[in-house]
């Protein structure tokens, strides 16, 4: 229990190895479409990493992360496309100035709630607080009517299909189906060239870090430990005197906000946003991701990410029938025979190993990795 | 919204729509029933599901090409040859799944939903890689063409009507078998405390491997019946998952009459909506009730009063 305030030295080490190898080992090795693929992947990891403190700790499992992903990804979209639409770019439309999805529907004027999203600080609040907010009302809604486990999943589930057919309906105001594509500036500054791919590279790494110290900081304060209390033996907590409801919303709001910033990555690295990143599928992959990289590890989920997205690209360039399948089993054979993922693995064989051969003894680290997810979320 | 129509106009729109809401009750509850089985009395979700109505469709498909090619003379009939098939291939399935899969996780409900979430990646691209990826429909008998007309203005189609019959029959059928029979009661009681079930003779883990492998039958009673209506692709089945799962949370996880109730409640609303706007916003608003009520009575309609 001699945890510091943020990490243990095993942990610095594995915060370093991470460092080292998105900073320098895959910048040298890959050429800039891949690295972009890698950027591509790391917004996932957002995700992720916030599915971690919310479900792996928290004990919720939100199938709706693609929601949060999608409300970051939008508000960023929105900001970019209004950028893309000057009038000088958009003069052979019938009203200049607008987006070319408002315009081949017939829609004359800028929507109200697009007109903020002239500003960069607007968008860049927005893409915090809107998600927030949303998961806010939602955790909410549901926390303090004790809605958990199971229902709380389908319903999570549920606002990502409301949120996927409005999308798609709405198409005037959001793009429909195709999204928002053709992204081209930000402030100026061309997003598409490869320099530009690289910077960006950079600058999410940097944050991807930026959100792995918050989750490190969360996970090894006080309230860290309360969030496993819950998740283990609710009503203890709750008898206990402290408001279970309020720190479930916190986790679900982090987590929200962490996805949401991975959404703006995306629409960033990516250049166009659609409601195919919103919707149930999407969100049950990146819960995926999370579960094979190990549901208590806040680094498993970043190396869980690359790798299932590494191995999506390959396997289904060269064997598209096999992926599915690939896919699938991997993921009943995480469920059934490692609970943890792939850092339930190393923590559990490999580092014991490691560790003897090196020749020094040391304690498991902290007190998460002995709580095996066989207790752990249950109902 | 309503000034265009005149007040027959309006009554004969809310009976076709209402026809049509039926129908789409019907669809729901045979597609909530079987969950509502697995999800409601085990708690095991299954996202697999809708894999197991497409399966039932498949074999609809087959068999009906098999009279076609050779029984032509029996082919008014093959339907309900079909439906048998359809249940026991589902069935089948389910208890081989059960036994690979679910058993191992019956305290962990939440990893049920991943691993079954795999697997029915899995039995989509196999659908893919048997069938092809084109979406199947198929041909229906002569007798089940064609609608009745009640009145000028309102006119029922026969298959909808023999959907909803259906319906009706496999709904008596399933609440028979787990209200009346000693199975049934073996099911609930196993439901209610597992180990006190076990101590007194009941072998659990077989009415457990009967229990998922029914409610997968029905899900592929489910999926011939559609066939009638629609046509049967490989993803097919994701589009339905998400409101087979309201449907049976808005119900009341346990209940079935909840189950039955809130099909009918989403069916109606929705269908009526549907005729003022368009599908989709119809959709969302429904969804949206359904979640904002679930929030407020977080039970679902029917629930089981118990201390928790």
């Amino acid at each position: 229990m001699n945890d510091s305030r943020f990490a243990t030295r095993s942990e610095l080490i594995g915060i370093l190895v991470l460092a080292v190898f998105l900073v320098v080992i895959l910048p040298l090795c890959l050429d800039v479409f891949r690295l972009n693929l890698v950027a591509k992947y790391l917004t996932y990891a957002f995700v992720a990493l916030g599915l971690v403190i919310c479900w792996g700790y928290g004990g919720i499992l939100s199938l709706g992360q693609g929601v949060f992903f999608g409300l970051g990804g939008y508000c960023m979209a929105m900001f970019l496309k209004l950028e893309a639409s000057s009038v000088e770019n958009t003069k052979i439309q019938s009203t200049p100035g607008i987006p070319d999805f408002m315009d081949w529907n017939q829609i004359t004027a800028l929507p109200f709630f697009w007109k903020p999203f002239h500003s960069l600080t607007f968008t860049i609040a927005a893409v915090i607080l809107v998600p927030g907010i949303f998961a806010l009302i939602i955790g909410a809604a549901m926390f303090k009517r004790r809605v958990g486990g199971t229902y709380f999943a389908i319903i999570t589930q549920a606002v990502a299909a409301i949120l996927t057919i409005l999308i798609v309906g709405q198409q005037g105001y959001t793009g429909g189906i195709n999204g928002m594509t053709d992204l081209r500036t930000l402030k100026g500054w061309d997003i598409r060239p490869d320099h530009a791919k690289v910077v960006l590279y950079f600058f999410e790494v940097g944050l991807l870090f930026g959100c792995i110290f918050i989750a490190q900081f969360v996970r090894h304060s006080k309230l860290g430990r309360i969030l496993v209390a819950m998740r283990d033996q609710e009503d203890r907590v709750r008898f206990s005197g402290y408001s279970v409801a309020n720190f479930k919303i916190f986790a679900f709001c982090i987590a929200a906000i962490f996805a949401a910033i991975g959404g703006a990555m995306f629409a960033l690295n990516v250049g166009f946003m659609s409601p195919s990143f919103v919707g149930i599928v999407p969100s049950i992959e990146m819960v995926i991701y999370t579960a094979v990289g190990g549901r208590l590890s806040i680094l498993g989920a970043v190396y869980g990410t690359i790798l299932v997205n590494f191995a999506k690209t390959s396997l289904s360039e060269s064997f598209p029938e096999l992926w599915l399948f690939g896919l699938g089993g991997l993921f009943i054979a995480v469920v059934l025979a490692f609970p943890n993922g792939l850092a339930g693995i190393w923590g559990d064989y490999v580092q014991p190993r490691v560790s003897k051969l090196i020749g020094t003894r040391k304690a498991k680290p902290g007190w998460t990795d002995n709580s095996v997810a066989d207790g752990a979320p249950a109902e | 919204m309503f000034g265009d129509y005149s007040i027959g106009d309006l009554g004969s729109i809310f009976v076709m729509q209402g026809f049509a809401g039926l129908i789409l009750f019907s669809v729901y509850v045979l597609m909530a029933l079987g969950l509502a089985i697995i999800f409601g009395q085990m708690g095991v979700i299954n996202m697999a599901h809708g894999e197991f109505m497409i399966l039932g469709a498949y074999v609809t498909w087959m068999t009906s090409n098999f009279f076609q090619s050779y029984l032509p003379g029996l082919f008014s009939g093959y339907f309900f040859l079909a439906m048998i098939l359809a249940f026991l291939a589902s069935g089948a399935l389910g208890m081989l799944v059960e036994w690979v899969l679910i058993r191992h996780l019956y305290k962990r409900p939440l990893d049920t939903l991943l691993a079954t979430w795999g697997l029915s990646l899995m039995l989509q691209q196999a659908y893919r890689s048997i069938f092809g990826a084109r979406e199947v429909g198929v041909e229906l008998p002569q007798w089940m063409l064609g609608s009745l007309h009640v009145t000028d203005s309102i006119e029922v189609p026969i298959n909808g009507v023999f959907v909803m019959g259906l319906t009706v029959l496999i709904t008596i059928g399933v609440a028979y078998i787990m209200f009346r029979s000693r199975w049934g009661r073996q099911v609930r009681a196993v439901v209610q405390n597992r180990i006190m079930a076990g101590a007194v003779g009941i072998n659990t883990a077989k009415v457990d491997r009967y229990t998922f492998a029914l409610g997968c039958g029905i899900a592929g009673v489910a999926g011939s019946a559609f066939t009638m209506i629609g046509s049967t692709g490989p993803t097919s089945g994701q589009l339905y998952i998400v409101d087979t799962f309201l449907v049976v949370v808005f119900g009341g996880a346990a209940s079935l009459l909840g189950t039955i109730a809130s099909a009918f409640s989403i069916s109606q609303t929705q269908s009526t909506l549907e005729f003022f706007m368009s599908g989709s916003m119809a959709k969302v608003l429904t969804l949206l009730a359904v979640v904002g009520i679930l929030m407020l009575r977080p039970q679902g309609l029917f629930a089981l009063k118990v201390r928790k």
